[in-house]
């Protein structure tokens, strides 16, 4: 059959906790030729020092324990090992840790909201967030204010364990976050990410799962709204290396403004031992100007020939002039058409997330960005 | 007592000269049908007088109750009081009925509906035309069938009550049922207040359940012919073939 038995996409790819295990970037690497690193400000190439100045609070359900950790915590780098550049960097310098953990068989009574607020200047962090088997949590990551920030995020969910989790990137203009989210799913474990991106100057996160065990069940939702001269970018990647797991990833942007850019890079890999893997992607953008630019990259490698299922999709277009003809002949005005049509392209995304006060406020964002 | 006044109406598409000179006054209480071979233009007349992008008019004017709709944007034009019935509704993917039509009436009445009144006029309106009450929840026109959508026009026609209403070949792709079902909907909206309806169509059938007060024949873009309902017999008689070969 030809099929080849290990993928092309994680050969270059390697994971080390050593920094010095990862050439500084020049651009022309496959993984970092979408990113402008010169907007960086030194996150790629060692220059960035860390002064801390992202501060981290946790507002935690009662069920969960919370902790504050130092680097040689041994809970710290079991899921997830940097798999690039910034990912090592981040892993390198960050000071403290941020350690949630959901006992056994606890169903968390409410979300657990960590609030990464940027006080201006450069920071490294790290946060691990542990579901202990049949633990049940919502988590919130809520990045706000200003900052050079890079970090590592780990999501540990234990067998039979569910987590949800939104990442709202709600950063201040000139921000700029270069991020890992990395779920590791055990035996029958279920994973609903997040993620909504709006604001920041350079936004690249790379959200990523690996199975440890059959019956892995991951979703990976993300929205974002690309403004003039933003760079938002998100690179996932999934990797079936158990059987009977699932997958799906659905991603939906929209761009307006001159050099508005966004990349986003699916990359899905079912290994030979994968049987019965069944997964999708989908990413759709919408350009509402001229002068924005979507680079939109699935990438489905398939090492076995016993898949339940597995499918790609991605669009980028503008908005339909037909759609808004028919309801400005109904005596709609145009922008509010425009509006309508825009947040019938999101659809049923935002009604995903799982906190209601977060849903508004996603929504207001949206809408806010319509109206600006 | 509104009056849509169309004179002298050239229209192009990319370059391409559609209509050459239409004239036709339609007066509240009054119905016209226009009928006319496929490609003669019927359906620019109605996209030209509705505002549509890809439509340029090169000449004329279309006046209703003496206001030029040709300065008005699209949906002021609806505002206006000027309908149009699509031959092809567009799908629009994740904007619900419901939701469209709200808007849609907000719109046009200028306030928003109290909403139990707006949901009992729209559950009214869509028993009338035999549409299951789940659609309000689908999105707009999205996997209708033919029939649906045309009852879905009429939906609309009914709830948004324009001055003049264009309704470009709702009649055809209709079974005999969903003809029956479409035509007593724009009979009710005829009776239901002094309206003028333009029928736009390429059959007679549909002008056996609307009688019309006049019938112009419509060919190469422009009307040919014009008389009152027993122009339709003759044309169901004869057919185009008179028309088409005179203008070719
Ligand atoms: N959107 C369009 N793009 C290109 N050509 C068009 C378009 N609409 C109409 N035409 C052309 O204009 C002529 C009249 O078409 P139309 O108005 O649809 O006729 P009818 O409705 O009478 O069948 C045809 O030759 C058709 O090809
Ligand atoms: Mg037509």
């Amino acid at each position: 059959m030809g099929l080849a038995t290990t993928p092309s996409s994680t050969l270059q790819r390697k994971s080390s906790y050593e920094l010095d295990d990862f050439a500084v970037p020049t651009g022309r690497e496959e993984e970092w030729r979408f990113t402008p690193l010169s907007r960086l400000k030194g996150l790629h190439d060692g220059t960035a020092a860390g002064s801390g100045a992202v501060s981290v609070a946790v507002d935690a359900a009662p069920e969960a324990t919370v902790e504050t950790v130092g680097r040689e915590d041994e809970r710290i780098g079991k899921a997830y090992v940097p798999a690039d550049r910034v990912s090592a960097q981040a892993y390198a310098a960050f000071e403290k840790a941020t350690v949630v953990t959901v006992p056994r068989e606890a169903v968390a009574s409410k979300p657990t909201v960590i609030t990464f607020t940027g006080g201006g200047g450069t920071a490294y962090g790290h946060t691990v967030v542990r579901l202990e088997p049949m633990a049940e949590a919502v988590v919130v990551l809520d990045h706000r204010g200003s900052a050079v920030y890079a970090d590592n995020v780990e999501f540990v969910v234990g067998d039979g364990a569910t987590l949800k989790v939104v990442s709202l990137q709600d950063w201040a203009d000139d921000a700029v976050h270069v991020s890992h989210h990395h779920a590791q799913l055990g035996k029958d474990a279920t994973f609903r990410g997040f993620v909504v991106t709006l604001g920041g100057d350079v936004v690249r996160l790379s959200p990523s799962v690996s199975y440890t065990a059959p019956g892995g069940d991951a979703d990976l939702t993300g929205l974002y709204f690309v403004d003039a001269g933003q760079h938002l970018e998100h690179r996932l990647l999934v990797d079936h290396s158990q059987p009977n797991c699932k997958s799906n990833v659905v991603y939906k942007g929209a761009l307006q403004g001159d050099d508005a850019h966004a990349v986003w890079i699916g990359d899905v890999i079912i290994r030979v031992e994968a049987e019965g893997t069944d997964t999708y992607e989908l990413n759709r953008n919408l350009l509402l100007t001229d002068g924005a630019r979507a680079d939109s990259v699935p990438n489905l490698e398939i090492l076995t020939g016993e898949v339940a299922g597995a499918g790609h999709a991605s669009a980028s277009g503008r908005l339909d002039d037909e759609h808004i003809f028919y309801l400005q002949a109904r005596g709609i005005p145009f922008d509010e058409a425009r509006r309508l049509v825009i947040r019938g392209f999101f659809g049923q995304l935002i009604e995903k997330i799982e906190v209601e006060e977060l849903r508004d406020r996603v929504m207001a964002k949206v809408e806010a960005e319509l109206a600006g | 007592m509104s009056t849509l006044e169309i004179r002298d109406l050239h229209v192009a598409v990319e370059d391409k000269p559609i209509l050459r000179g239409v004239n036709l006054t339609v007066k509240a209480g009054e119905t016209h049908a226009i009928m006319g071979p496929n490609g003669s233009g019927k359906s620019t007349l109605a996209y030209a007088i509705a505002g549509h992008p890809k439509y340029t008019v090169t000449g004329g004017q279309v006046l209703l109750d003496g206001v030029d709709l040709l300065e008005l944007s699209v949906d002021e034009r609806a505002r206006a009081g000027l309908f149009l019935a699509m031959q092809y509704p567009v799908e629009v993917p994740g904007v619900s009925v419901s939701n469209f039509l709200r808007s849609a009436v907000t719109s046009v009445r200028g306030e928003a509906p109290k909403l139990r009144e707006f949901a009992k006029d729209l559950k009214a309106g869509m028993d009338a035309l035999s549409i299951d009450a789940a659609f309000a929840q689908r999105n707009l026109n999205e996997g209708f069938s033919g029939g649906e959508k045309k009852r879905h026009e009429i939906l609309q026609l009914e709830l948004l009550k324009p001055k003049i209403a264009v309704l470009d070949e709702t009649d055809s792709g209709l079974d005999v049922d969903a003809l029956r079902v479409v035509s007593e909907g724009i009979n009710r909206f005829r009776a239901a207040g002094e309206t003028g309806v333009l029928l736009i169509t390429h059959y007679t059938r549909i002008l056996r359940y609307v009688k019309p007060d006049f019938v112009h024949v419509f060919a190469a873009g422009r009307v040919v012919e014009e008389g009152g309902p027993e122009l339709a017999d003759k044309l169901e008689a004869e057919g185009y073939e008179a028309y088409t070969k005179a203008s070719a």
